[in-house]
């Protein structure tokens, strides 16, 4: 296992200030795999790729690069839970190292802050951390439930654009159209990842189009959510809390929005990929942020998880 | 920028080729209306967006797609910059023109309200209410992340980033309303500047 090795974790917006859960579970999880997520004190929005960036792109390279100097400072690479910030990083720093006159165009801004990029550090999402880093192989060492008692549940895993696309500026090879390695982390904890229709489309929420019409967004869900459930999944693993909030809640809204256009409700469990890790790990649902506050209303989960926690529970015992 | 509200532009001239082979986008000429942008657009299946018409008007100058909601509902999934044939950078374009139209004032309520959390508060989706930190609090993290939220000096510096890219005046909002004062100290800034950048290099900056 690495030892001893840090990255700057970066928060962004949604998981933090709506999805914290997901920040509890995969500290934890990359704590157990001997790997420390250092806090990235003071970082700002990422700023969202399809959002900030429609409105204004170089304001958006600069603040994007103030959050990449928040880590060259503590001097480790950067890891993000979400998409987006990977998006906006990774894209923003590729930038930044290719195209001197835009360096010294956001370094002159960032200098009125007494900030300057150096172009010291990576940008990598978790899940490139965990399959490259890490590997499929130490990860299926780790994993404590074997032949016997598997975590063998139907899985609809949703990648997200972001994470692959555009694919010359990710670390995946040429293939966005088909790729297995989110899949494989799936079925490393023992789980089958499900195939279904249209399986690498878009969730519909990004590109500012949730805010402005998310009728419309929804729209691109209802048919994810369709398609997921005509395979007959027990739960949608998602690696971007976007993605996340838009099947999460996303699903409450389609059974109203589109009461007539659906077959009935749905209620598919939505599950962030380092829960799933956790638990296989041999880790507690608590542990891994799988419980709900019941002292609060109008906060996630919004779909139930019980029904995901008693087929875990029932696998793990059996 | 924001004070008048246009309806709908119906220009027909070279600027929009031109402004995006200014950004860096000569691609353009390249598209050769195959239409494979937007038989894989997953947006265009359920709205008006046409992709392969966008990349036409662009090419004829037609104005009309900076006032219209079209360009909007791209999702950005990418697709359709993965799949061109002729290699256009589609989605950035989309986005490119997404700040042209900004710049002419055409922007969204719902992201005009998006913008000003964020120059308010750092983030796009702030800690707005009391249940979101106990919910940090439930899940045994800290009751306000490490973010610019927990920081107020770096909340200012974000906002006097926004300021000197001038985004504040983008979205109309008036520097001495985020809490800063309008003048930085000019000698850090000339200072920092002369490590970083040449005489000529200097000029270019000037003007931005
Ligand atoms: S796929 Fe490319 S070449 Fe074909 S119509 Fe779209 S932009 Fe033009
Ligand atoms: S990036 Fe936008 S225009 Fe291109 S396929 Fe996706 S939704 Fe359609």
């Amino acid at each position: 296992m690495v030892q001893d090795k840090k990255y700057s974790l970066f928060l962004g917006c949604v998981i933090p200030n709506r999805y914290p859960f997901i920040e509890a579970a995969t500290k934890k999880v990359f704590q157990k795999l001997g790997i420390t997520l250092v806090d990235m004190e003071g970082a700002s929005c990422c700023p969202a790729p399809g959002v900030f960036r429609g409105f204004d792109i170089d304001t958006w390279l600069i603040i994007a690069t103030r959050n990449l100097t928040i880590a060259e400072n503590n001097n480790y690479d950067i890891a993000t839970m979400c998409n987006g910030c990977y998006g906006s990083l990774l894209e923003a720093d590729h930038q930044l190292k290719s195209d001197v006159e835009k360096r010294n165009m956001v370094n002159y801004h960032l200098s009125k802050v007494n900030r300057s990029y150096k172009g010291s550090i990576k940008v990598k999402h978790i899940i490139e951390i965990l399959y490259k880093d890490i590997g499929l192989d130490k990860i299926k060492n780790r994993v404590k439930y074997g032949r016997k008692n598997k975590l063998d549940l139907r899985i609809a895993v949703h990648y997200g654009c972001h994470l692959l696309k555009p694919s010359e500026i990710r670390p995946w090879g040429k293939d966005s159209e088909t790729p297995h390695f989110l899949d494989d982390l799936v079925e490393a904890t023992g789980c089958k990842s499900i195939n279904y229709l249209d399986k690498y489309r878009c969730c519909g929420a990004a590109g500012a189009v949730r805010s402005a019409f998310k009728e419309i967004s929804l729209d691109f869900t209802r048919e994810k959510l369709t398609n997921m459930r005509a395979a007959g999944v027990e739960a949608i693993i998602t690696v971007c809390p976007f993605c996340h909030l838009q099947f999460d809640l996303g699903q409450i809204e389609i059974n109203k929005i589109f009461k007539d256009r659906i077959d009935a409700p749905f209620n598919i469990p939505v599950i962030y990929y380092t829960q799933l890790l956790g638990l296989a790990l041999g880790m507690n649902p608590e542990e891994v942020g799988l419980i709900k506050d019941k002292e609060l209303s109008g906060v996630p989960p919004f779909i139930s998880i019980e029904p995901f926690l008693t087929k875990i529970g029932e696998k793990l015992e059996g | 920028m924001l004070d008048y509200e246009p309806d709908i532009i119906t220009n027909c001239t070279n600027t929009l080729v031109d402004s995006l082979k200014e950004a860096g986008y000569s691609e353009v000429d390249a598209c050769i209306q195959c239409g494979t942008c937007s038989g894989g657009c997953p947006s265009g299946e359920r709205t008006a967006l046409k992709v392969r018409t966008i990349m036409r008007k662009v090419q004829l100058g037609i104005e009309d797609i900076l006032s219209e909601n079209d360009i909007w509902y791209c999702s950005t999934c990418y697709t359709c910059l993965e799949r061109c044939p002729r290699k256009l950078p589609i989605t950035d374009m989309i986005i490119f023109l997404r700040n042209l139209a900004v710049q002419k004032g055409f922007m969204l309520k719902s992201h005009l309200d998006l913008c000003k959390k964020f120059c308010f508060s750092g983030h796009g989706v702030p800690i707005d209410d009391k249940k979101w930190k106990e919910l940090r609090e439930f899940y045994g993290l800290k009751k306000v992340p490490p973010t610019v939220h927990s920081h107020e000096k770096d909340l200012d510096e974000v906002k006097r980033l926004l300021i000197s890219s001038k985004f504040n005046e983008l979205i109309n909002i008036d520097s001495e309303e985020l809490g800063i004062k309008k003048k930085v100290k000019v000698s850090i800034v000339e200072e920092t500047l002369e490590k970083y950048i040449t005489e000529e290099e200097k000029l270019k900056i000037s003007k931005i």
